[in-house]
Parts: structure tokens; C-alpha cells; sequence
């Protein structure tokens, strides 16, 4: 036989890129997609109580039954933080790609405010073979826009592209200088790299913990303002509009830049956005979480940049993924360590962990609420993100690598961040009941996730050599 | 009795019985303030921490009385001389105090929150005496006991609170315990120390703000003057002290303006000639005095509500 051949058998087959949603067969051979359709996988051989969950046929095919199961592309993160180099405390390229694959990722974006920042072809490159050797997701490391992110001028953007980067940002920083932006949208473009802009006008957002807002009056928090994230939103597309630079709008967080983005698209500015699963989800309300006998709990774990704004932002934001003006849901997983959040709370971090929360938000809290079909879900958590940055990703076309992940709709179970293969615990979301998880996640056509009923059926060379609890 | 609370953290989360409570039983307090041996056995044998993480004099003194006056065992640690600077956090430094068998903490500190934050990491009672921007729960209590002693009652009484209520601790306190005991709260100041529409949103339902502080004085029953700390001016929120004492101050002209028998009251300490003029402070209207000496009788209330004493 061909080397190493896989049946995902009988799944429900989602697959965006191609406006494929049906139940089929799905094959895989040394790693890549070889065929999708119906009667492709041999039959199972008779036994008393059914074929086993995974299974060897007689030519050595790996046969995977995912009757019931959704069999989707690799799930696509745009913004995650593996704080690599500099922080391997809060997380390291191991722990953050095994998180990853648990959450049903296959290609994580990493930020570049490590330390050293990835502001050089030779850190980006370095990253990379890092994560190569040691990772369980395919790492693709987004450089800085300016050098040091210092913000004052260009990184080697030619380099860090020839490197491998995927985009560029000063993420957990916003580009202060238009001229600046300007300048790296315009120079971006020669390279085919988008620009992904943390937004924020930082006199208006004033050092602000939390949204400005009834939240931050009542507990006596400096608040920043929905309109310090819009009116630099609105700058950047003015800039994407005039030097046709792409800008991607990473983490949107506000109805106001919503429609400025939804606007700006309608004109054909090169604009593409993000939005992670904890604004969609929650808002300003939950800082109060967590307190003692009714006082307000004050909880870090709420705490994150931009901030969790109001109920009307939140519907903005799931109306925008709905109508397309946002491009795909991403992370923005944050890891931090307990120290960094138990502290009070203008003094504590800002960041949430979401790489293994992400997918059971989405289809518990936005696809079970009735935000969005199942299949637009899918699609800004793969195809989505993947256009926006224009990654070889995300699709389960014939030839593409056979990146897959087997998601069981109905499985529920409780957010328990000591379980967490992420070194960060800082999630609001801890307790919370979900609905939807990913129990098989292929890389490659290796298993690098699994979880009943595959836990332990999966046999070298189906398994990723760094994954030791297939 | 109605008090269950191991902690007083604010004004926000509590009822109105559990505010009438600590009333009632301060009354109780104030009469042990008047005896000629000011002590009473209550609290023998437990110990009381201040901890201020911010510099105060009246505050932590009035405690530590409060505290003594019934019996309790008092120690005082300030930020300056504590392992802050040595960068234990504040989870840590309480930790280690609880387990030297302090049973109430009662803490200042700067940041909103510090003692929600405390109350989480220890087993002992914690009172907040004052958080960042927050609250400062026995202020709003002992303005309501002054307004009380003074007027009666405080359901239906017009109360204006004129200042910077954005960044004021007191002005949250005060608006959340007057609300909930019935009173009519209005709000005066720059625009720019005003909560904006939004932020109104946070404070108890039926708060209104006021830019024209005539409309807000006219017929007010009480007025509560905030202290204006002058970084305001430094971080651009209001031009110079002159334009707010001219627009904002409260002075004989505008207190007439309230009803006959209004009574004024202010935090402390004030900056005269700013938010207050000095000769209307020497006026029988001006209460700053019995605030002070009721802030140690509700005190005592307090610590002795939350450490058991109620039940």
C-alpha cells in the first residue's frame, strides 16, 4: 500500500472552502488530502458489537468511523500569544501548540511581542524550526511592524517575510505614528503582507483597565472608551484606502469599528478583520464575577485589551461575523501566570487564554444561541482566518495538507483550566458548560489530539511523534 | 438582627436593613462614646489590622479608636515601612498577617478592588476603608448617620453631592446609601468630573447630574462637598482651581439657594476657598465636626457587626 492512508469514514464533511457540507468519506494519504466523497473507505469487518472507533483494514489503512462526528479543516488562529522567547514561563512553543491541538488547532499565528520581539528574520526563522522540532501545531510567527516595536521605524519587513512571517504587528501596542503605519501598509503590500493593527488612541483610552462605561463607574476603574479603538480604526482604513496596503483589524471589540470596517470593505478598501470568542461571548459585566456575598469580585481573569465592552457591542460584533465584515474568529491566547493575575486588578494583566475554550464557545454560546449557522462557524474559524492572511490552510480540498479535526457536536463538558494543557489558568470562563469539542485533531494526518472514542486507537505512524497520549 | 457579613467591602451590594443595622447600631456606640470610661468589653481578645496602603491620618486614627474603645487589640502597618517595598504581593503580605491571628483587616489602598481581593485570600473579616476610586463604605455610613442625627430620617431628603464625582470614592458611597435608604441624589460638577451618560449607568437608578450648580442646591435638604484633589487640574480636567471655586464652590450666595434648614457636610480634609468657603464652614449649617466623631461611633458598629458581634 501507499504509505500512510487514512479514512475519516461517514462524518458530516464541512468543508467552507469549497461550500462542502455533506456526510462522506474523507481520505488521506503521507499527509495530504487525497479524496472526499462517498464509498471511499473499505467496509468494516463484521463483529459483534460494531466496528471499532478506529481501526487497521487489511492493506494497513487506518480506518477512522466518524458516523455522528463533524469532520472539519484545522482549526486557523490568527493571533495567539506562545510567549517565545523571552516568557517561556507563561507558555513555550510546546505547551501552547499542545493546547492548541487540543482545542482543535492545527495553525496558529503567533504574535511577535516575545522578548526579544520577533522583529528580525533570524528570530522568525528561529521560532519556526523551534516550533517544528517541538510543537504540536503548524506555527506560523507574525513579525513586528517596527523595529523593537519601538514604533518608530520599519522592521526589516522584506526579511521577516523571506523568514516565513505571515503578517506584521505591534500587537499589545498600536501603531501610535500614522506616518508610521503609513509607511509599513505601503511597504507591507510589496511583500503580500497584511498589516494586523492593534487599535487603540491611547489618549483617549487613557490608561484604562476596562470599558469606560456603568462597569467602570461603579467600581472605580479607569475606563477607556469604545471610540479610542474606533477613531484608529477609521485612521487605518483611511491609510489601507490610500496606499492599498492590506490592514487586517486584529481583536475588534466595539459596534463603532464594526461598521467603520463594514463601511470600509463596502468601498473595497483591503481590509480584514478578527474578533475573539470572549467579546463575542461576554461583557464589561463579567469584571464583576467571582466576588464575595453580592460585592463586585473585580475579576483579572476578565480583564484583557481591548476590553470586554457592552451588550450592544457584543450583538454588533456577532452580527458583523454573521455578515461577513469580520473575517474570522481568533484567540488572542493570552497566557499568564497566576502571579501575573492575583494582584489587584488595575495591576494585573491583561489577557485570556482561548486556544482550548475557542471552538466550544463558538459552537455552544454563538452557533447554539442562533448568531450563525454551523457552517459560517466553521468557516471563520478555518477558511476564514486563512484567506485574511493568506495561508495555505483551512481548506480539505484533494492535495491540501490533511489537517482535519474531528469535532463531536454533542459532547459536553466543563471548562477546567487545571486541566488545561496551556501553562495559563486565565480564563472567565472556568466552570462554564459547553457543548461541542474537538476529540480528534489531525496535523498532517497525524494525530497530535485525541479523546474518546480515539483515545489510544491511534497507531504509529498516525501519530504525531511529539504526542505521546494517542 | 440582619447582619451576616464577614467583610464590608461597599455600599453597593448591601440592603436597606443591613445599612439600617449598622445605624441602629451605631447609635449604641455613639452613647459608649459619651460615658466617662469610653470602653466596653466587646471585642476582648480579638485583634483588628490597619493596613494602609495610602497615607491617612483621620481614617486609620478613627479605627484604631473604634477598635480600642471596645476592647480590641490594635496594630498599624503602613505601605511605607511594609514588605511592599519589598514586592511581596498584597495577597501574600495578608496571608501572612491573617496566620499571626489578626481577625479583622480593615484597608486603604489605592487601587479599586485591593480588598475584594483580600477578602478572597483570607478567612479574616475585611473592611474596606476606602479603594481607589471605588468606595469608602464607613464615610457613606457615617454621612448617612450625620444625615439622620441631624434631619430625622433620610428617605425624601433632596441630597446634592457637588464635586469630582468621577474619581471620588466618597461620592459612590454616599450616592449608593442614600439611594437605597430613599433619598433623592443629585450630582454637580465640571462636566469633565461628572460621570457621562453612560457612566450614570453604573450609579443607583434615579441619580441625576447636574453641570449648573444652582440646580442642583435649589432646595437640596443636605449637600455633600467632595474634596478636589488638585491633579485634577494637572491632568487637564479643569483649567485652574479659581474657575472651579467660581463655577463649583460652595459659598453663602449658593447655600441660600438650598432649603432653610440645609446641612452641609464635606469628607475632609478641605481645601477652604476651593470647594468650600471658609466662612460658610464656621456656619451652623456646616456638620464636618459631628462627621468626624460619628465616623468612630459607626466604626465601632462596624467591627463590631462584622466580627460576630451581631449574631
Amino acid at each position: 500500500m501507499a504509505g500512510r492512508r487514512l479514512v475519516l469514514r461517514g462524518g458530516r464533511v464541512i468543508d467552507p472552502a469549497r461550500g462542502l457540507d455533506e456526510v462522506c468519506d474523507l481520505v488521506a494519504e503521507d499527509g495530504r488530502v487525497a479524496a472526499v466523497g462517498r464509498g471511499l473507505g473499505p467496509t468494516a469487518p463484521p463483529g459483534p458489537s460494531g466496528p471499532a472507533a478506529a481501526w487497521r483494514a487489511d492493506d494497513g489503512t487506518l480506518v477512522i468511523e466518524a458516523a455522528g462526528m463533524l469532520v472539519v479543516p484545522g482549526l486557523v488562529d490568527l493571533h495567539a500569544h506562545l510567549r517565545t522567547p523571552g516568557q517561556e514561563w507563561k507558555e513555550d512553543l510546546a505547551s501552547g501548540t499542545a493546547a492548541a491541538a487540543a482545542g482543535g488547532y492545527t495553525t496558529v499565528c503567533c504574535m511577535p511581542n516575545t522578548d526579544p520581539p520577533l522583529d528580525s528574520g533570524a528570530v522568525v526563522e528561529w521560532v519556526r524550526r523551534r516550533a517544528e522540532a517541538e510543537g504540536l501545531a503548524r506555527v506560523l510567527p507574525v513579525g513586528c511592524v517596527s523595529r523593537g516595536r519601538q514604533g518608530r521605524e520599519l522592521a526589516e519587513i522584506g526579511e521577516l517575510a523571506a523568514a516565513g512571517a505571515v503578517a506584521l504587528s505591534d500587537d499589545g501596542a498600536p501603531v501610535r505614528d500614522a506616518g508610521l503605519m503609513r509607511r509599513a501598509l505601503e511597504y507591507a503590500r510589496a511583500f503580500g503582507l497584511p498589516v494586523s493593527a492593534h487599535e487603540e488612541e491611547e489618549s483617549l483610552a487613557a490608561g484604562g483597565v476596562i470599558h469606560l462605561g456603568s462597569v467602570s463607574a461603579a467600581l472605580g476603574l479607569r475606563g477607556q472608551p469604545a471610540e479610542a479603538e474606533a477613531v484608529m480604526v477609521a485612521r487605518d482604513v483611511l491609510l489601507a484606502g490610500w496606499t492599498g496596503g492590506h490592514l487586517h483589524v486584529a481583536h475588534v471589540s466595539s459596534a463603532a469599528a464594526v461598521e467603520i470596517i463594514r463601511q470600509a470593505k463596502a468601498r473595497g478598501v483591503r481590509v480584514t478583520a478578527e474578533v475573539t470568542p470572549h467579546h463575542l461571548v461576554l461583557t464589561h459585566e463579567a469584571v464583576r464575577g467571582g466576588g464575595v456575598a453580592g460585592a463586585p469580585g473585580y475579576d483579572a481573569n476578565a480583564k484583557c485589551n481591548p476590553p470586554l465592552r457592552t451588550e450592544e457591542d457584543r450583538l454588533a460584533l456577532l452580527e458583523g461575523l454573521r455578515d461577513g465584515t469580520i473575517d474570522a474568529v481568533a484567540t488572542d491566547h493570552a497566557p499568564h501566570a497566576r502571579e501575573d493575575k492575583e494582584v489587584e486588578f488595575e495591576r494585573a494583566a491583561f489577557g485570556i487564554v482561548g486556544v482550548e475554550t475557542a471552538l466550544g464557545l463558538v459552537l455552544t454560546e454563538v452557533v447554539g444561541r442562533g448568531h450563525l449557522s454551523l457552517a459560517a462557524a466553521v468557516e471563520r474559524l478555518t477558511a476564514g482566518p486563512a484567506r485574511a492572511f493568506g495561508l495555505r490552510a483551512g481548506s480539505l480540498a484533494p492535495g491540501a495538507a490533511a489537517d482535519v479535526t474531528v469535532i463531536d457536536p454533542g459532547r459536553e463538558w466543563v471548562v477546567d483550566p487545571a486541566a488545561f494543557r496551556s501553562k495559563g489558568r486565565n480564563t472567565p470562563f472556568a466552570g462554564w458548560r459547553l457543548r461541542g469539542r474537538a476529540v480528534l485533531t489531525l496535523l498532517e494526518g497525524r494525530a497530535t489530539h485525541a479523546e474518546e472514542p480515539y483515545r489510544g486507537r491511534l497507531p504509529e505512524p498516525f501519530r504525531h511523534p511529539l504526542y505521546i497520549n494517542a | 438582627m440582619t447582619w451576616s457579613r464577614r467583610c464590608l467591602l461597599g455600599l453597593e451590594e448591601l440592603g436597606r436593613e443591613e445599612i439600617e443595622a449598622v445605624l441602629e447600631t451605631a447609635e449604641s456606640m455613639k452613647e459608649i462614646l459619651g460615658r466617662p470610661i469610653k470602653k466596653v468589653p466587646a471585642l476582648r481578645g480579638l485583634a483588628v489590622l490597619t493596613l494602609f496602603y495610602e497615607p491617612s491620618t483621620r481614617t486609620r486614627v478613627s479605627f484604631e479608636l473604634a477598635a480600642r474603645y471596645l476592647s480590641a487589640d490594635t496594630v498599624s502597618v503602613a505601605a511605607a515601612t511594609s514588605s511592599a517595598v519589598k514586592g511581596e504581593t498584597l495577597a501574600d503580605a495578608a496571608r501572612n498577617l491573617e496566620r499571626m491571628g489578626v481577625d479583622a483587616i480593615v484597608l486603604r489602598h489605592p487601587a479599586a478592588g485591593a480588598p475584594h481581593l483580600l477578602a478572597r485570600c483570607v478567612s479574616a473579616a475585611v473592611i474596606n476603608a476606602g479603594d481607589g476610586m471605588h468606595e469608602h463604605p464607613t464615610q457613606g455610613l457615617l454621612d448617612l448617620y450625620t444625615i439622620r442625627e441631624r434631619k430625622g430620617r433620610v428617605a425624601g431628603l433632596k441630597v446634592a453631592i457637588v464635586g469630582d464625582i468621577r474619581h471620588s470614592r466618597v461620592a459612590r458611597s454616599d450616592a449608593w446609601g442614600l439611594a437605597k435608604l430613599g433619598a433623592e441624589v443629585r450630582l454637580a460638577g465640571p462636566p469633565t468630573l461628572l460621570p457621562d451618560a453612560a457612566e450614570l449607568q453604573g450609579f443607583p437608578p434615579g441619580v441625576k447630574r447636574f453641570t449648573h450648580l444652582e440646580e442642583a442646591l435649589a432646595g437640596a435638604d443636605v449637600v455633600i462637598a467632595l474634596r478636589l484633589q488638585k491633579e485634577r487640574q494637572e491632568a487637564g480636567l479643569i483649567p485652574s482651581l479659581a474657575e472651579y471655586a467660581r463655577w463649583w464652590g460652595i459659598n453663602r450666595r449658593r447655600l441660600a439657594l438650598a432649603a432653610p434648614d440645609v446641612v452641609l457636610l464635606h469628607p475632609g480634609p478641605v481645601n477652604r476657598g476651593v470647594e468650600v468657603d471658609s466662612d460658610v464652614l464656621e456656619r451652623p449649617e456646616a456638620v464636618v465636626l459631628d462627621q468626624v466623631e460619628n465616623g468612630v461611633a459607626v466604626r465601632m458598629a462596624v467591627l463590631y457587626l462584622v466580627l460576630g458581634g451581631g449574631g
